[in-house]
């Protein structure tokens, strides 16, 4: 009867999870630091900060593997 | 035209890696058990996935806000596409073996041929190892599916790059009955990879008060942006790894 529940479960966390904690947090993250500093910092600012977030956050998932 | 041909693109070389992987499990059952047990749990996935799109589709465009969507999905599709573009650079980097299709059939084959083959027309432990390989590869199909359709309101450009790899793998594997090693695997992923998180900051932007100032076209540079970012990060670890030893094995 649990197995289907925990199977669901386990999918849901391989998927968002997978193999790096870093990028579970650090995506949404980036996404909900964008929405508060939409209301306060340039949009042209912002149309950079948010790719360059995106960036900075692969880097330290990457590099939290290679060390 | 160019969004649509990128979402047909992407759909496509997201599909062939992700059918070039089941289909490795799927001939092994057709080798060691039977074919007719093998397609049929193939057509039956086929089926189960088509179910998944169809069903969750309409309702996605039809009862969820288109804000609320694109935040949803753009945030899904950044830690998806990372993931991969992640996997993509330790691959290439040499810090990740490559994943390996002759030796994972190899696998594959050697576990199948010690479980017995069950007399009848269909082999119930067959058709389930074939059901479960191709329906788990092809959920993160229908996910870009989903998520592409659903935030370009249209799930037939998708829909087809999907159905198109499909048909190509499938076509290769009857053919050749043999795991397609040569598809260059590694280099796909980093592709789709970097183009579902330049598709995903850009929805995920917009849903979240960003402006994207040029429109579209903002995605393919997004793309590039990435895309060399996460080219120079391969570059640096390609440098670091000359010193430490390089891992092997057989990766899933």
């Amino acid at each position: 009867m649990m197995r289907w529940p925990r199977a669901f479960g386990r999918f849901w966390y391989d998927f968002i999870v997978g193999d790096s904690i870093v990028l579970a947090i650090g995506g949404p993250g980036v996404l909900a630091a964008s929405y508060e500093l939409a209301r306060s910092i340039d949009q042209a600012v912002l149309q950079l900060l948010l790719p360059a977030a995106v960036i900075v956050t692969l880097a330290a998932s990457v590099l939290w593997r290679a060390e | 035209m160019t969004g649509t041909l990128i979402l047909v693109g992407s759909a496509f070389l997201a599909s062939t890696v992700e059918m070039v992987e089941a289909l490795t499990i799927v001939l092994a059952v057709g080798l060691t058990h039977n074919w007719r047990t093998a397609l049929v749990g193939v057509l039956a996935a086929l089926i189960a996935l088509a179910v998944v799109v169809g069903a969750l589709g309409p309702s996605l465009v039809n009862y969820v806000p288109i804000e609320t969507l694109r935040v949803v999905v753009g945030t899904l599709l950044v830690i998806f596409g990372l993931q991969w573009v992640r996997k993509a650079i330790l691959r290439a980097s040499g810090l990740k073996a490559m994943r390996d299709e002759g030796k994972l059939f190899e696998q594959e084959l050697a576990e199948l041929e010690a479980i017995p083959v069950a007399s009848g027309v269909i082999d119930w432990t067959g058709f389930v190892v074939s059901f479960k390989g191709v329906f788990l590869e092809g959920l993160e199909v229908a996910f870009i599916v989903l998520t592409f359709g659903a935030n370009s309101g249209r799930f037939g450009p998708a829909a087809t790059g999907a159905g198109l790899a499909v048909a190509l793998v499938c076509t290769v594997g009857l053919l050749v009955h043999r795991p397609l090693t040569r598809v260059p695997e590694n280099a796909i992923k980093f592709t789709v990879g970097v183009t579902l998180v330049a598709f995903g900051t850009f929805w995920g932007g917009e849903g979240v008060g960003v402006n994207w100032t040029l429109g579209d076209v903002t995605i393919p540079l997004l793309a590039l942006a990435y895309g060399a970012a996460a080219w120079l990060m391969v570059l640096t670890l390609q440098r670091q790894s000359r010193v430490s030893p390089v891992p092997s094995g057989v990766q899933q």
